[in-house]
């Protein structure tokens, strides 16, 4: 059947809809976005109306398209740490550790535990940080205002402990190639443990306002539904998958900076809903703050950086003292590191799936090819098939449930 | 003078008096509306204009009247410029009939704390609120958005269908109370020798009326557009529903009317089966010593902020306020001012609870789906609605 109207071409708007010969029904193009308050950023849907009923949805993407991939290729390996924090603005921890690992893979550099333990510790409170935006948004999409500023109130104690350790809210470029960019400031022991002794009963606070509000199950529930094989054809990942039922967190799978030391579960549901989707990631939060807590209670001493001088940028005290110190200082400073020819792909588990760096190296000191597979790129196809006969109202809950950021959609 | 002369002043100052006070609650509402979402949000809300946010008010009507006024080229234009002012025409209109308290004596003129006493002036208010539709969805079509559109189709769907619960529910007390008078309906509510003046005289306890209470509230909900029935202006959904295209004092008007029919339909509860201005027990035994306590508990706690100030301001202005609840504490002790104040305060303490509950629904509960909305109409408030007023009719029968 040809759809009237709409054409595949998803720039071309169609002025309005001739009657379609077929089923004599007439339809009505809505354009949603790039500016519009519940799009989430600058995605624009174009969206052909049979009433309020969603007759074909087709998402254009690009409004935020930042050409980072490419910029990799200018910035020596060290430098474009600070450009992966810009990809997911909401994750900036998890993409510094995804970029990190890639290049330690190359590098084949040893980090040390207690470097390994901090990101995964910073890396699980980027998770409660992202999860805790995806919530206050999604919250308030569906009209319940107060949730949102709940979660920003948790939110502001992630950021303020993310500033405490890196001196920056949201572009954090806390780690660095080879371990972290600074050592662990004083007292954050007591920081870290304060608010994650208070967060789970913030959790129930906000689950006493959504999970059993009949008007918010009636929203969520068998809303945004989509079937599993469909989403593994689209390349679909994350916490929309194990809403399906599909236990696959790579965390667990392929463990990476130790994680196969801690002890968490991985929350699956099988009712593949928005309301599933919602279950999972507010259950995702509590694990997130269980490891937060493992980690915390169970540091490792020792040291925050690798012992790889020609990566490493030495003490301030060495450099000053010793005259190899003071090359490598130089020398990193100057050029950068050169990295050994070769090919990786690292995957990491991202709040929004599976966040996967592939670089390419040809054993100068800045990549030859970086290329990302960003969770959100990835989620967002699902939405013409997941919104086909909804309602608007409905699309606006199954968008939220995507949890995507168009950062991290465009790169 | 000739009484009708006296008439005619009369009414004149009552009308000034009303609409000033009308408009200022209006402005206040959306202060407290704002002050309690935050409180209830753990913010501080309004704060830096004047004191605790006590001008911001005034500061957006300024800015809403001296903003540019557009008008989009491609608008339906009488339609479009008519729109605001059906709505917010029609929802000042209904206070015109709401009663605020008893017959009062004005160096000694025998009056109403009324507008107008209209004998339908029940009908009068629907009727009102049945026209302010229009605005709504005039305002949606002739924008010539399809936001709007969609936004005023929900409207104009949602308020018809909350219109037919909401008059059934009205319905049940009126064959109570025998009347369609506002007045009438308070003072059969007060006066019933049995238990003469006591809470147990309101419509809100006669029999199940509870039931039609609640339907009532839910459908006030509703019709004014409110959380968790706010589809016609879903933010997240719709931009901003039927008032997208809308700027300046136009697109206040829309907000003026939103909060007057939130007003009116408060007031319309109250008086429908809280017992409007009657007191919750008769004042033999003490109802009329409570406005007292509370404004004086008010003032003394304002003086002792006062006396342990935050800011260094605050020493003269919590003490000044302080004295000021104090001083209205007093004057509902004076026998010259009781006999009017009293009513008014229970009238007001009761709207107000009304409208405190409309804020605190906004702050805690999302929003319906537009199916659902009509389905809950439909399906439930509907019937009981129904049910609710052949109970009624058929108690009235047997019972009297």
């Amino acid at each position: 059947m040809s759809q009237p109207g709409l054409t595949d071409d998803p720039v071309a708007l169609p002025a309005i809809q001739e009657e379609d010969a077929g089923t004599g029904r007439r339809t009505m193009v809505l354009n949603m976005g790039p500016q519009h308050p519940s799009t989430h950023g600058v995605l624009r849907l174009l969206m052909e109306l049979d009433g309020e009923n969603i007759a074909k949805c087709t998402p254009d993407i690009g409004y935020l398209h930042t050409g980072i991939e490419k910029e990799f290729e200018v910035k020596n390996y060290q430098q474009a740490v600070t450009l992966t924090d810009r990809v997911d603005y909401l994750a900036p921890l998890s993409n510094n550790l995804g970029w990190c690992l890639a290049v330690e893979k190359l590098l084949a550099l040893e980090i040390p535990p207690q470097a390994q333990w901090m990101r995964v510790m910073l890396t699980e409170l980027t998770r409660l940080n992202s999860h805790l935006v995806w919530l206050g948004t999604h919250a308030i999409d569906i009209g319940a205002m107060s949730v949102f500023l709940y979660c920003f109130r948790e939110r502001e104690d992630i950021l303020r402990i993310f500033e405490m350790f890196s001196g920056q809210r949201m572009m954090t470029s806390y780690f660095r190639i080879g371990g972290l960019a600074l050592e662990p400031p004083r007292g954050w022991q007591q920081r870290v443990g304060k608010f994650i002794d208070i967060f789970p009963s913030r959790v129930d606070e906000y689950e006493d306002l959504l999970t059993k509000n009949r008007i918010w199950i009636g929203r969520t529930r068998g809303v945004g539904k989509i079937s599993l094989e469909d989403m593994l054809d689209l390349g679909v990942t994350g916490p929309m998958l194990r809403a399906a039922g599909l236990k696959l967190d790579i965390r667990k799978d392929q463990p990476y900076s130790s994680y196969e030391k801690f002890d968490f579960e991985i929350p699956t549901r099988t009712e593949n809903d928005v309301y599933a989707r919602y279950q999972v990631r507010v259950e995702e939060m509590r694990q997130s703050a269980r490891i937060v807590k493992q980690a915390l209670e169970g540091m490792p001493s020792g040291d925050w950086k690798a012992d790889a001088p020609h990566v490493v940028l030495p003490d301030r005290e060495k450099m000053k003292t010793q005259m190899e110190a003071l090359i490598y200082h130089f020398k990193i400073v100057t050029e950068g590191f050169r990295v050994p020819e070769g090919e990786v792909f690292q995957a990491i588990e991202s709040p929004r799936g599976e966040l996967g760096y592939y670089v390419v190296s040809d054993g100068t000191t800045k990549p030859l090819r970086v290329h990302m597979r960003t969770p959100s790129f990835g989620n967002l196809q699902a939405t013409g098939t997941m919104v086909q006969g909804c309602l608007i109202a409905d699309v606006i809950a199954s968008i939220g449930s995507m949890d995507f950021v168009l950062g991290d959609t465009d790169r | 003078m000739d009484p009708s002369t006296w008439f005619y002043a009369i009414s004149l100052i009552k009308i000034l008096v009303v609409f000033g006070v009308l408009m200022t609650t209006l402005a206040y509402l959306q202060w407290v509306e704002r002050k309690v979402i935050a409180h209830i949000q753990v913010r501080p809300g309004p704060y830096f204009v004047g004191p605790h946010g006590l001008l911001q008010p005034l500061a957006d009507v300024i800015k809403l009247i001296t903003k540019e006024d557009l008008l989009p080229p491609y608008v339906n234009k009488p339609l479009y410029l008519a729109a605001p002012f059906i709505a917010v025409s029609m929802a000042l209109l209904s206070i015109s009939v709401i009663p605020f308290g008893p017959e009062i004596d004005v160096f000694g003129y025998h009056t109403y704390m009324q507008l107008t006493d209209l004998n339908i002036g029940v009908l009068f208010v629907l009727a009102a609120s049945s026209v302010g539709v229009y605005g709504v969805a005039l305002a949606g079509w002739s924008s010539n958005n399809k936001y709007a559109l969609l936004g005023a189709l929900r409207s104009s769907a949602q308020m018809i269908s909350y219109e037919l619960p909401l008059s059934l529910t009205i319905a049940a007390p009126l064959l109570i109370s025998n009347t369609l008078s506002l007045r009438k309906l308070v003072e059969t509510q007060g006066g019933n020798p049995a238990h003469a003046g006591t809470l147990w005289n309101w419509n809100l306890f006669h029999g199940w009326q509870w039931i039609g209470f609640l339907v009532f509230l839910i459908s006030a909900f509703a019709e004014t557009n409110r959380i968790p029935f706010d589809l016609a202006e879903a933010e997240n959904e719709l931009v901003a529903g039927f008032h997208t295209e809308y700027s300046s004092m136009k697109f206040a008007s829309f907000f003026m009317a939103e909060y007057a029919n939130m007003i009116t339909v408060s007031a319309m509860a109250v008086l429908l089966f809280l017992g409007g201005w009657v007191a919750p027990w008769p004042a033999e035994y003490g109802s009329g010593l409570v406005p007292v306590a509370v404004f004086a508990l008010a003032g003394l706690i304002a003086v002792y902020h006062g006396l342990h100030p935050a800011r260094r301001r605050d020493r003269f202005s919590l003490p000044a306020a302080g004295l000021v609840f104090l001083f209205i504490a007093a004057a509902f002790l004076a026998p010259f001012t009781q006999s009017w104040l009293l009513p008014l305060f229970w009238f007001c303490a009761k709207t107000g609870a009304i409208l405190f509950a409309f804020i605190w629904v906004r702050g805690t509960l999302p929003r319906f789906r537009y199916d659902q909305l009509m389905g809950f109409a439909w399906k439930y408030l509907f019937p009981v609605a129904i049910v609710n007023l052949l109970a009624t009719g058929l108690g009235v029968a047997l019972f009297g």
